[in-house]
Protein backbone atom coordinates (compact mmCIF):
# COMPACT_ATOMS: atom_id res chain seq x y z
CA UNK A 1 0.00 0.00 0.00
CA UNK A 2 2.64 2.05 0.46
CA UNK A 3 4.30 4.26 -2.46
CA UNK A 4 6.95 6.28 -3.44
CA UNK A 5 5.99 8.73 -6.22
CA UNK A 6 8.59 11.70 -7.10
CA UNK A 7 7.51 14.66 -4.78
CA UNK A 8 6.25 16.79 -7.34
CA UNK A 9 2.42 18.21 -8.17
CA UNK A 10 1.57 17.42 -11.66
CA UNK A 11 -0.28 19.61 -13.60
CA UNK A 12 -3.79 18.71 -15.29
CA UNK A 13 -3.23 17.27 -18.87
CA UNK A 14 -0.05 15.82 -17.94
CA UNK A 15 -1.54 14.09 -15.69
CA UNK A 16 0.28 10.14 -15.53
CA UNK A 17 -1.97 7.00 -14.93
CA UNK A 18 -1.27 5.88 -11.85
CA UNK A 19 2.05 4.16 -12.06
CA UNK A 20 1.80 -0.08 -11.65
CA UNK A 21 -1.65 0.00 -10.98
CA UNK A 22 -4.64 -0.44 -13.44
CA UNK A 23 -7.10 2.03 -13.79
CA UNK A 24 -10.10 1.36 -11.44
CA UNK A 25 -12.68 4.11 -12.18
CA UNK A 26 -12.40 6.41 -15.01
CA UNK A 27 -13.53 9.58 -15.66
CA UNK A 28 -13.87 11.33 -19.19
CA UNK A 29 -14.98 14.43 -20.12
CA UNK A 30 -17.20 14.51 -17.55
CA UNK A 31 -19.87 18.00 -17.64
CA UNK A 32 -22.40 19.16 -15.53
CA UNK A 33 -25.28 21.55 -16.20
CA UNK A 34 -28.23 22.26 -13.36
CA UNK A 35 -31.05 23.77 -15.09
CA UNK A 36 -31.57 26.10 -12.21
CA UNK A 37 -34.07 29.34 -11.97
CA UNK A 38 -32.05 31.65 -13.83
CA UNK A 39 -30.72 30.18 -16.39
CA UNK A 40 -28.02 26.91 -16.53
CA UNK A 41 -25.71 26.81 -13.68
CA UNK A 42 -22.37 24.87 -15.40
CA UNK A 43 -20.89 22.86 -11.90
CA UNK A 44 -18.44 20.39 -13.58
CA UNK A 45 -16.61 21.13 -16.87
CA UNK A 46 -14.21 18.68 -18.64
CA UNK A 47 -13.61 16.38 -15.75
CA UNK A 48 -11.05 13.65 -16.70
CA UNK A 49 -9.69 11.58 -13.74
CA UNK A 50 -8.32 7.89 -13.81
CA UNK A 51 -8.25 6.31 -10.42
CA UNK A 52 -6.17 3.07 -9.62
CA UNK A 53 -7.08 -0.17 -7.96
CA UNK A 54 -6.62 0.48 -4.22
CA UNK A 55 -5.71 4.02 -4.40
CA UNK A 56 -6.87 6.79 -1.56
CA UNK A 57 -7.80 9.94 -3.51
CA UNK A 58 -8.98 13.10 -1.97
CA UNK A 59 -11.09 15.87 -3.53
CA UNK A 60 -10.77 18.85 -2.21
CA UNK A 61 -11.83 22.74 -3.06
CA UNK A 62 -14.21 25.51 -2.13
CA UNK A 63 -17.54 25.15 -1.50
CA UNK A 64 -18.98 25.08 -5.31
CA UNK A 65 -16.16 23.82 -6.66
CA UNK A 66 -18.29 20.68 -7.84
CA UNK A 67 -16.61 18.27 -5.58
CA UNK A 68 -19.76 16.73 -4.15
CA UNK A 69 -21.10 16.89 -7.76
CA UNK A 70 -18.41 14.81 -9.03
CA UNK A 71 -18.56 12.51 -6.24
CA UNK A 72 -22.59 11.83 -6.51
CA UNK A 73 -21.60 11.50 -10.30
CA UNK A 74 -19.38 8.68 -9.64
CA UNK A 75 -21.85 7.34 -6.92
CA UNK A 76 -24.64 7.03 -9.68
CA UNK A 77 -26.91 9.59 -7.95
CA UNK A 78 -26.60 11.95 -10.39
CA UNK A 79 -25.78 11.33 -14.44
CA UNK A 80 -23.20 13.53 -16.00
CA UNK A 81 -25.02 15.49 -18.48
CA UNK A 82 -22.18 14.43 -21.47
CA UNK A 83 -19.40 12.13 -21.08
CA UNK A 84 -18.45 8.90 -19.46
CA UNK A 85 -17.65 6.98 -15.61
CA UNK A 86 -16.70 3.75 -16.28
CA UNK A 87 -16.13 1.11 -13.28
CA UNK A 88 -13.99 -1.82 -14.04
CA UNK A 89 -14.27 -1.29 -17.85
CA UNK A 90 -18.04 -0.87 -17.25
CA UNK A 91 -20.06 2.00 -18.68
CA UNK A 92 -21.60 3.29 -15.35
CA UNK A 93 -24.81 5.07 -16.84
CA UNK A 94 -26.37 3.84 -20.32
CA UNK A 95 -27.99 6.21 -22.23
CA UNK A 96 -29.23 8.53 -18.96
CA UNK A 97 -30.02 5.11 -17.22
CA UNK A 98 -28.51 4.14 -13.82
CA UNK A 99 -26.49 1.17 -14.41
CA UNK A 100 -26.71 -1.12 -11.11
CA UNK A 101 -24.91 -3.71 -12.00
CA UNK A 102 -21.58 -1.87 -12.47
CA UNK A 103 -22.61 0.23 -9.26
CA UNK A 104 -22.47 -3.64 -7.14
CA UNK A 105 -19.41 -3.33 -6.28
CA UNK A 106 -19.46 0.39 -4.55
CA UNK A 107 -20.05 1.83 -1.26
CA UNK A 108 -21.30 5.16 -0.20
CA UNK A 109 -20.49 7.29 3.03
CA UNK A 110 -22.35 10.40 3.27
CA UNK A 111 -21.49 13.48 5.34
CA UNK A 112 -24.90 12.17 7.34
CA UNK A 113 -24.56 8.89 8.65
CA UNK A 114 -28.35 8.55 7.22
CA UNK A 115 -29.11 5.36 9.24
CA UNK A 116 -32.36 3.79 9.73
CA UNK A 117 -33.60 5.22 13.26
CA UNK A 118 -36.32 1.97 13.03
CA UNK A 119 -33.70 -0.39 12.62
CA UNK A 120 -31.04 -1.49 15.20
CA UNK A 121 -27.22 -0.83 14.26
CA UNK A 122 -26.70 -4.13 13.41
CA UNK A 123 -29.83 -4.54 11.15
CA UNK A 124 -28.71 -1.23 9.84
CA UNK A 125 -24.93 -1.82 8.93
CA UNK A 126 -26.29 -5.33 7.23
CA UNK A 127 -29.39 -3.38 5.30
CA UNK A 128 -27.39 -3.93 1.93
CA UNK A 129 -26.86 -7.81 2.64
CA UNK A 130 -30.55 -7.98 3.08
CA UNK A 131 -30.93 -6.13 0.00
CA UNK A 132 -28.82 -8.75 -1.50
CA UNK A 133 -30.79 -11.60 -0.35
CA UNK A 134 -28.12 -12.69 2.25
CA UNK A 135 -30.14 -14.93 5.26
CA UNK A 136 -30.86 -13.43 8.10
CA UNK A 137 -28.11 -15.95 10.50
CA UNK A 138 -25.31 -14.53 8.11
CA UNK A 139 -26.32 -10.87 8.15
CA UNK A 140 -25.47 -11.02 12.16
CA UNK A 141 -22.67 -12.18 11.93
CA UNK A 142 -21.23 -10.23 9.49
CA UNK A 143 -22.62 -7.04 11.83
CA UNK A 144 -21.06 -8.68 14.84
CA UNK A 145 -17.74 -8.55 12.70
CA UNK A 146 -18.34 -5.10 11.30
CA UNK A 147 -18.84 -3.80 14.55
CA UNK A 148 -16.14 -5.06 15.60
CA UNK A 149 -13.72 -3.55 12.92
CA UNK A 150 -15.23 -0.21 13.35
CA UNK A 151 -14.89 -0.30 17.09
CA UNK A 152 -18.39 -0.57 17.70
CA UNK A 153 -18.25 -3.93 19.89
CA UNK A 154 -21.88 -4.82 21.88
CA UNK A 155 -23.53 -1.66 20.07
CA UNK A 156 -25.28 -4.64 17.35
CA UNK A 157 -28.77 -4.05 19.55
CA UNK A 158 -28.42 -0.55 20.16
CA UNK A 159 -30.87 2.14 17.87
CA UNK A 160 -29.04 4.59 15.79
CA UNK A 161 -30.56 7.76 18.51
CA UNK A 162 -29.04 6.18 21.05
CA UNK A 163 -25.09 6.49 19.74
CA UNK A 164 -23.05 9.82 19.12
CA UNK A 165 -22.42 11.26 16.06
CA UNK A 166 -19.24 9.65 15.64
CA UNK A 167 -20.18 6.34 16.44
CA UNK A 168 -23.31 7.34 13.91
CA UNK A 169 -20.73 7.32 11.36
CA UNK A 170 -18.64 4.76 12.35
CA UNK A 171 -21.72 2.52 11.94
CA UNK A 172 -22.63 4.26 8.36
CA UNK A 173 -18.90 2.79 7.34
CA UNK A 174 -19.77 -0.30 8.83
CA UNK A 175 -23.02 -0.01 6.56
CA UNK A 176 -20.56 0.63 3.21
CA UNK A 177 -18.17 -1.78 3.98
CA UNK A 178 -20.75 -4.92 4.56
CA UNK A 179 -20.64 -6.33 1.37
CA UNK A 180 -16.63 -5.83 0.72
CA UNK A 181 -17.04 -3.16 -1.97
CA UNK A 182 -14.10 -2.67 -4.28
CA UNK A 183 -14.84 0.88 -4.44
CA UNK A 184 -15.55 3.42 -1.48
CA UNK A 185 -17.24 6.87 -2.30
CA UNK A 186 -16.78 9.30 0.67
CA UNK A 187 -18.45 12.53 1.04
CA UNK A 188 -17.09 14.98 3.87
CA UNK A 189 -18.20 11.54 5.89
CA UNK A 190 -16.14 13.36 9.46
CA UNK A 191 -17.69 17.28 8.11
CA UNK A 192 -20.08 17.13 11.52
CA UNK A 193 -17.42 15.68 13.79
CA UNK A 194 -15.56 17.80 16.62
CA UNK A 195 -11.77 17.45 15.75
CA UNK A 196 -10.64 14.97 18.41
CA UNK A 197 -13.12 12.53 16.86
CA UNK A 198 -12.32 13.59 13.26
CA UNK A 199 -8.48 12.83 13.96
CA UNK A 200 -8.90 9.15 15.56
CA UNK A 201 -11.74 8.69 12.74
CA UNK A 202 -9.07 9.58 9.76
CA UNK A 203 -6.59 7.28 11.54
CA UNK A 204 -9.08 4.64 11.46
CA UNK A 205 -10.08 4.83 8.06
CA UNK A 206 -6.63 4.58 6.71
CA UNK A 207 -6.35 1.40 8.85
CA UNK A 208 -9.39 -0.04 7.19
CA UNK A 209 -8.22 1.38 3.79
CA UNK A 210 -4.92 -0.81 4.45
CA UNK A 211 -6.98 -3.69 5.61
CA UNK A 212 -9.80 -3.91 3.16
CA UNK A 213 -7.86 -2.76 0.14
CA UNK A 214 -10.63 -0.78 -1.74
CA UNK A 215 -10.13 2.01 -3.97
CA UNK A 216 -11.37 5.25 -1.89
CA UNK A 217 -12.70 8.77 -3.04
CA UNK A 218 -12.63 10.85 -0.21
CA UNK A 219 -14.65 14.56 -0.48
CA UNK A 220 -13.08 16.77 2.14
CA UNK A 221 -12.58 21.08 2.46
CA UNK A 222 -9.97 20.33 4.80
CA UNK A 223 -6.74 20.04 3.37
CA UNK A 224 -4.80 18.60 6.16
CA UNK A 225 -7.44 15.99 6.16
CA UNK A 226 -6.85 15.21 2.54
CA UNK A 227 -3.02 15.08 2.76
CA UNK A 228 -3.23 12.69 5.49
CA UNK A 229 -5.29 10.16 4.31
CA UNK A 230 -4.56 10.41 0.35
CA UNK A 231 -2.15 8.80 -2.19
CA UNK A 232 -3.13 11.80 -4.33
CA UNK A 233 -4.88 15.10 -3.95
CA UNK A 234 -6.98 16.24 -6.42
CA UNK A 235 -7.70 19.88 -6.15
CA UNK A 236 -10.94 21.28 -8.14
CA UNK A 237 -11.80 25.13 -8.65
CA UNK A 238 -15.17 26.57 -8.94
CA UNK A 239 -17.19 28.41 -11.73
CA UNK A 240 -17.22 25.87 -13.61
CA UNK A 241 -15.99 22.94 -11.31
CA UNK A 242 -12.84 21.49 -13.17
CA UNK A 243 -9.08 20.06 -11.80
CA UNK A 244 -7.00 22.36 -11.36
CA UNK A 245 -3.93 20.12 -10.13
CA UNK A 246 -3.54 16.56 -8.72
CA UNK A 247 -0.68 16.07 -6.70
CA UNK A 248 0.76 13.31 -4.97
CA UNK A 249 1.31 12.90 -1.54
CA UNK A 250 4.98 10.72 -0.82
CA UNK A 251 4.63 10.52 2.83
CA UNK A 252 4.91 6.77 3.53
CA UNK A 253 2.20 4.76 5.63
CA UNK A 254 1.32 4.03 7.71
CA UNK A 255 0.84 7.84 8.98
CA UNK A 256 0.32 8.88 12.75
CA UNK A 257 -0.48 11.67 13.67
CA UNK A 258 3.11 12.89 14.23
CA UNK A 259 3.57 12.79 10.38
CA UNK A 260 1.48 15.78 10.01
CA UNK A 261 4.91 17.96 11.44
CA UNK A 262 7.25 16.14 9.54
CA UNK A 263 8.51 18.33 6.00
CA UNK A 264 6.99 16.46 3.87
CA UNK A 265 4.02 16.47 4.59
CA UNK A 266 3.71 20.18 5.44
CA UNK A 267 5.16 20.46 1.54
CA UNK A 268 2.03 19.28 0.41
CA UNK A 269 -0.09 21.40 2.15
CA UNK A 270 1.45 24.31 2.13
CA UNK A 271 1.42 23.59 -2.15
CA UNK A 272 -1.85 22.94 -1.84
CA UNK A 273 -3.05 26.25 0.22
CA UNK A 274 -0.97 28.10 -1.68
CA UNK A 275 -3.16 26.61 -5.13
CA UNK A 276 -6.50 27.77 -3.44
CA UNK A 277 -5.24 30.95 -2.65
CA UNK A 278 -3.98 31.72 -5.95
CA UNK A 279 -7.21 31.59 -7.50
CA UNK B 1 -69.42 21.45 16.91
CA UNK B 2 -67.04 19.19 15.49
CA UNK B 3 -65.65 21.40 12.70
CA UNK B 4 -63.29 23.16 14.75
CA UNK B 5 -60.63 22.11 14.93
CA UNK B 6 -59.40 20.86 11.74
CA UNK B 7 -56.03 21.17 11.67
CA UNK B 8 -54.73 19.45 14.55
CA UNK B 9 -54.63 16.85 12.04
CA UNK B 10 -51.54 17.57 10.79
CA UNK B 11 -49.04 17.23 13.34
CA UNK B 12 -45.55 16.23 11.89
CA UNK B 13 -44.04 13.19 14.12
CA UNK B 14 -40.63 14.69 14.58
CA UNK B 15 -38.72 11.30 13.01
CA UNK B 16 -35.64 10.82 11.25
CA UNK B 17 -31.73 10.44 13.45
CA UNK B 18 -31.62 13.43 15.49
CA UNK B 19 -28.27 15.21 15.54
CA UNK B 20 -28.01 15.69 19.35
CA UNK B 21 -27.39 12.61 21.81
CA UNK B 22 -29.98 12.51 23.97
CA UNK B 23 -29.04 13.26 27.97
CA UNK B 24 -30.74 10.83 30.06
CA UNK B 25 -32.17 12.67 33.67
CA UNK B 26 -30.88 11.26 36.70
CA UNK B 27 -32.96 7.90 37.73
CA UNK B 28 -35.02 9.27 40.65
CA UNK B 29 -35.96 12.51 38.58
CA UNK B 30 -36.78 9.99 35.32
CA UNK B 31 -39.09 7.55 38.22
CA UNK B 32 -41.08 10.74 39.92
CA UNK B 33 -41.83 11.95 36.20
CA UNK B 34 -42.94 8.74 34.64
CA UNK B 35 -45.10 8.24 38.32
CA UNK B 36 -46.61 12.09 38.28
CA UNK B 37 -49.62 11.56 35.77
CA UNK B 38 -50.08 8.22 38.02
CA UNK B 39 -50.27 10.80 41.44
CA UNK B 40 -51.96 13.64 39.67
CA UNK B 41 -55.02 12.25 38.14
CA UNK B 42 -56.40 10.77 40.89
CA UNK B 43 -55.94 13.86 42.39
CA UNK B 44 -57.61 15.52 39.86
CA UNK B 45 -60.87 13.42 39.35
CA UNK B 46 -61.23 13.78 43.25
CA UNK B 47 -60.95 17.55 42.82
CA UNK B 48 -63.59 17.34 40.21
CA UNK B 49 -66.10 15.44 42.26
CA UNK B 50 -65.71 17.19 45.00
CA UNK B 51 -66.18 20.30 43.64
CA UNK B 52 -69.54 18.40 41.65
CA UNK B 53 -70.76 17.40 45.16
CA UNK B 54 -69.94 20.73 46.77
CA UNK B 55 -71.71 22.52 43.97
CA UNK B 56 -74.82 20.02 44.69
CA UNK B 57 -75.17 20.27 48.15
CA UNK B 58 -74.00 23.76 48.74
CA UNK B 59 -74.59 25.90 46.55
CA UNK B 60 -77.97 24.16 45.99
CA UNK B 61 -78.03 23.51 42.35
CA UNK B 62 -80.95 22.23 40.95
CA UNK B 63 -80.75 18.41 40.48
CA UNK B 64 -82.42 18.60 37.25
CA UNK B 65 -79.64 20.82 36.08
CA UNK B 66 -77.04 19.10 37.89
CA UNK B 67 -77.23 15.82 39.74
CA UNK B 68 -75.06 15.08 42.35
CA UNK B 69 -72.46 12.58 41.72
CA UNK B 70 -73.69 9.66 43.97
CA UNK B 71 -76.73 9.95 41.80
CA UNK B 72 -74.92 9.64 38.66
CA UNK B 73 -72.99 6.59 39.82
CA UNK B 74 -76.39 4.85 41.03
CA UNK B 75 -77.75 5.66 37.68
CA UNK B 76 -74.33 4.46 35.88
CA UNK B 77 -74.53 0.77 37.90
CA UNK B 78 -78.51 0.75 36.95
CA UNK B 79 -77.47 1.04 33.32
CA UNK B 80 -74.62 -1.94 33.57
CA UNK B 81 -76.68 -4.28 35.49
CA UNK B 82 -79.78 -3.49 33.69
CA UNK B 83 -78.52 -5.21 30.58
CA UNK B 84 -79.97 -3.55 27.74
CA UNK B 85 -77.01 -1.10 27.98
CA UNK B 86 -74.15 -3.66 26.41
CA UNK B 87 -76.49 -3.45 23.27
CA UNK B 88 -76.22 0.30 23.14
CA UNK B 89 -72.58 -0.01 23.36
CA UNK B 90 -71.40 -2.55 21.29
CA UNK B 91 -73.42 -0.86 18.41
CA UNK B 92 -71.79 2.70 19.29
CA UNK B 93 -68.58 0.62 18.99
CA UNK B 94 -69.25 -1.11 16.13
CA UNK B 95 -70.20 2.21 13.82
CA UNK B 96 -66.69 3.59 15.41
CA UNK B 97 -63.94 1.18 15.21
CA UNK B 98 -65.48 0.19 11.57
CA UNK B 99 -65.74 3.86 10.46
CA UNK B 100 -62.09 4.47 12.22
CA UNK B 101 -61.02 1.04 10.17
CA UNK B 102 -62.13 2.47 6.60
CA UNK B 103 -60.54 5.66 7.71
CA UNK B 104 -57.13 4.34 8.18
CA UNK B 105 -57.45 1.52 4.93
CA UNK B 106 -58.83 4.50 2.35
CA UNK B 107 -56.82 7.42 4.20
CA UNK B 108 -53.41 5.68 3.92
CA UNK B 109 -54.16 4.67 0.38
CA UNK B 110 -55.33 8.15 -0.74
CA UNK B 111 -52.44 9.99 1.31
CA UNK B 112 -50.10 7.29 -0.07
CA UNK B 113 -51.48 8.72 -4.02
CA UNK B 114 -51.70 12.50 -3.33
CA UNK B 115 -48.30 12.41 -1.96
CA UNK B 116 -46.36 10.79 -4.35
CA UNK B 117 -48.41 11.78 -7.29
CA UNK B 118 -47.57 15.95 -7.81
CA UNK B 119 -49.94 16.94 -10.20
CA UNK B 120 -52.67 14.67 -8.92
CA UNK B 121 -52.41 16.54 -5.57
CA UNK B 122 -52.35 19.90 -7.26
CA UNK B 123 -55.70 18.90 -9.37
CA UNK B 124 -57.86 17.97 -6.27
CA UNK B 125 -56.23 20.50 -4.05
CA UNK B 126 -59.46 22.84 -3.58
CA UNK B 127 -61.65 20.20 -3.35
CA UNK B 128 -59.96 18.82 -0.82
CA UNK B 129 -59.81 22.12 0.92
CA UNK B 130 -63.27 22.61 0.17
CA UNK B 131 -64.42 19.13 1.49
CA UNK B 132 -62.31 19.83 4.42
CA UNK B 133 -64.06 23.29 5.60
CA UNK B 134 -67.20 21.63 4.73
CA UNK B 135 -69.00 20.81 8.81
CA UNK B 136 -69.01 17.25 7.79
CA UNK B 137 -72.04 16.68 10.26
CA UNK B 138 -74.03 18.70 8.38
CA UNK B 139 -74.49 15.64 5.54
CA UNK B 140 -75.85 13.35 8.40
CA UNK B 141 -79.41 14.60 7.62
CA UNK B 142 -78.41 13.23 4.15
CA UNK B 143 -76.82 10.11 5.11
CA UNK B 144 -80.39 9.35 6.67
CA UNK B 145 -81.56 9.75 3.94
CA UNK B 146 -79.41 7.30 1.92
CA UNK B 147 -79.08 5.01 4.10
CA UNK B 148 -81.43 5.10 6.57
CA UNK B 149 -81.68 5.31 10.79
CA UNK B 150 -79.52 1.90 10.60
CA UNK B 151 -75.93 1.84 11.42
CA UNK B 152 -74.82 2.56 7.55
CA UNK B 153 -75.10 6.38 8.34
CA UNK B 154 -73.23 6.31 11.11
CA UNK B 155 -70.60 4.09 9.87
CA UNK B 156 -69.71 6.39 6.98
CA UNK B 157 -70.04 9.37 9.22
CA UNK B 158 -67.63 8.31 11.76
CA UNK B 159 -65.14 6.93 8.54
CA UNK B 160 -65.92 10.62 6.87
CA UNK B 161 -64.22 12.49 9.88
CA UNK B 162 -61.42 10.14 11.03
CA UNK B 163 -60.32 10.34 7.08
CA UNK B 164 -59.05 13.52 6.97
CA UNK B 165 -56.40 14.00 9.70
CA UNK B 166 -54.87 10.59 8.38
CA UNK B 167 -55.06 11.44 4.98
CA UNK B 168 -53.28 14.90 5.49
CA UNK B 169 -51.04 13.09 7.76
CA UNK B 170 -49.88 10.51 5.25
CA UNK B 171 -49.50 12.80 2.38
CA UNK B 172 -46.91 14.85 4.59
CA UNK B 173 -45.09 11.08 5.71
CA UNK B 174 -44.96 10.52 2.04
CA UNK B 175 -43.37 13.48 1.24
CA UNK B 176 -40.66 13.41 4.40
CA UNK B 177 -38.56 10.37 3.34
CA UNK B 178 -35.32 11.37 4.13
CA UNK B 179 -33.42 12.42 1.11
CA UNK B 180 -30.39 11.07 2.81
CA UNK B 181 -32.21 7.70 3.31
CA UNK B 182 -33.21 7.57 -0.26
CA UNK B 183 -29.66 8.11 -1.50
CA UNK B 184 -28.48 5.52 0.81
CA UNK B 185 -31.15 2.88 -0.51
CA UNK B 186 -30.68 4.19 -4.40
CA UNK B 187 -27.00 4.31 -3.74
CA UNK B 188 -27.27 -0.04 -3.27
CA UNK B 189 -29.46 -0.03 -6.19
CA UNK B 190 -33.14 -0.88 -4.24
CA UNK B 191 -35.47 -1.87 -6.11
CA UNK B 192 -39.12 -0.32 -5.57
CA UNK B 193 -40.03 -3.33 -3.48
CA UNK B 194 -37.35 -2.96 -0.71
CA UNK B 195 -37.03 0.70 -0.98
CA UNK B 196 -40.87 0.55 0.14
CA UNK B 197 -40.31 -2.06 2.66
CA UNK B 198 -36.73 -0.82 4.04
CA UNK B 199 -37.77 2.94 3.65
CA UNK B 200 -41.13 4.58 3.07
CA UNK B 201 -43.38 2.22 4.91
CA UNK B 202 -41.38 2.54 8.27
CA UNK B 203 -40.66 6.51 7.88
CA UNK B 204 -44.49 7.17 7.20
CA UNK B 205 -45.54 4.54 9.75
CA UNK B 206 -45.39 7.32 12.45
CA UNK B 207 -47.57 9.98 10.32
CA UNK B 208 -49.48 6.95 9.46
CA UNK B 209 -49.85 6.48 13.42
CA UNK B 210 -50.41 10.68 14.17
CA UNK B 211 -53.60 10.64 11.71
CA UNK B 212 -55.07 7.66 13.56
CA UNK B 213 -54.70 8.81 17.27
CA UNK B 214 -56.63 11.95 15.96
CA UNK B 215 -58.99 10.20 13.52
CA UNK B 216 -59.85 7.49 16.28
CA UNK B 217 -61.29 10.46 18.49
CA UNK B 218 -63.18 11.95 15.67
CA UNK B 219 -64.50 8.58 14.70
CA UNK B 220 -66.25 8.64 18.09
CA UNK B 221 -67.29 12.04 17.47
CA UNK B 222 -69.04 11.08 14.27
CA UNK B 223 -70.91 7.93 15.13
CA UNK B 224 -72.62 9.59 18.15
CA UNK B 225 -73.63 12.99 16.36
CA UNK B 226 -74.77 10.30 13.72
CA UNK B 227 -76.77 8.62 16.51
CA UNK B 228 -77.88 12.19 18.28
CA UNK B 229 -79.39 13.65 14.85
CA UNK B 230 -80.79 10.39 13.24
CA UNK B 231 -80.48 7.25 15.26
CA UNK B 232 -82.64 4.43 16.74
CA UNK B 233 -80.08 2.94 19.06
CA UNK B 234 -76.20 3.54 20.55
CA UNK B 235 -75.05 5.25 23.22
CA UNK B 236 -75.67 8.61 21.34
CA UNK B 237 -79.23 7.78 20.90
CA UNK B 238 -79.32 6.87 24.66
CA UNK B 239 -78.25 10.33 25.49
CA UNK B 240 -81.25 11.30 23.70
CA UNK B 241 -83.63 9.45 25.25
CA UNK B 242 -82.60 10.38 28.49
CA UNK B 243 -82.76 13.78 27.62
CA UNK B 244 -86.45 13.48 26.36
CA UNK B 245 -86.95 11.66 29.42
CA UNK B 246 -85.83 14.70 31.46
CA UNK B 247 -83.67 11.96 33.09
CA UNK B 248 -80.20 13.92 34.23
CA UNK B 249 -78.86 11.48 35.96
CA UNK B 250 -78.94 8.93 33.00
CA UNK B 251 -77.38 11.42 30.78
CA UNK B 252 -74.30 11.82 33.03
CA UNK B 253 -73.75 8.47 33.38
CA UNK B 254 -74.15 7.54 28.95
CA UNK B 255 -71.79 10.89 29.16
CA UNK B 256 -69.44 8.93 31.36
CA UNK B 257 -69.68 5.85 29.56
CA UNK B 258 -68.72 7.32 26.29
CA UNK B 259 -65.81 9.06 27.84
CA UNK B 260 -64.63 5.51 29.33
CA UNK B 261 -64.84 4.13 25.75
CA UNK B 262 -63.33 6.89 24.01
CA UNK B 263 -60.46 6.83 26.14
CA UNK B 264 -59.98 3.15 25.76
CA UNK B 265 -59.83 3.44 22.04
CA UNK B 266 -57.09 6.10 22.22
CA UNK B 267 -55.33 4.07 24.39
CA UNK B 268 -55.47 1.21 22.23
CA UNK B 269 -54.18 3.53 18.99
CA UNK B 270 -51.56 4.94 21.04
CA UNK B 271 -50.17 1.02 22.21
CA UNK B 272 -50.72 -0.49 18.86
CA UNK B 273 -48.15 2.77 17.58
CA UNK B 274 -45.62 1.79 20.93
CA UNK B 275 -45.50 -1.66 19.76
CA UNK B 276 -44.86 -0.89 16.09
CA UNK B 277 -42.93 2.03 16.06
CA UNK B 278 -40.96 1.57 19.52
CA UNK B 279 -38.06 3.92 17.56
CA UNK B 280 -40.04 6.93 17.49
CA UNK B 281 -39.08 9.75 19.22
CA UNK B 282 -43.18 10.44 20.00
CA UNK B 283 -42.97 7.04 21.99
CA UNK B 284 -39.41 6.36 23.24
CA UNK B 285 -39.89 9.98 24.57
CA UNK B 286 -37.24 13.11 24.65
CA UNK B 287 -38.32 14.55 27.41
CA UNK B 288 -39.12 18.69 26.90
Amino acid sequence: MTISEPDVAVRPGAVPATEGRPAQLEVTGVDKVYQARRGEVHALSNVDLSIGRGEFISLVGRSGCGKTTLLRILAGLLAPSSGTVTADGESTWRGGKRNDEAFAQFGLVFQDANLFPWYTIADNIALPLKLRGVARRARRARAAELCELVGLPGFENAYPRELSGGMRQRAAIARALSYDPKILLMDEPFGALDALTRDRMNLELQTIHAQAGATVVFVTHSINEAVFLADRVVLLTPRPGRIRSITPVPVARPRSLETETTTEFQTVVRRLRHELDEE
Amino acid sequence: MTTLDRRTGTTPPAGGSTPARREKAPGERDGLMRALPLISTPVLLLLLIGGWQFTVSVIGVSQFILPAPLDVWRSLVDLLTGGTIWRDVWITLYEVLLGFVIAVVVGTVAGAVLGRVVWLERALQPALVALQVIPKVAFIPIFVIWFGFGTTSKVIMAAILAFFPIMLNVMLGVRSVDRGHRDVMRGLGASRWATFRDLELPSTLPYIFAGAEVGIVFAVIGAIVGEYLGGSEGLGHLVVRSLNALDAPQLFAVIVLLAIMGSLLYAAVTLTKRLLIPWHDSVSGVSP
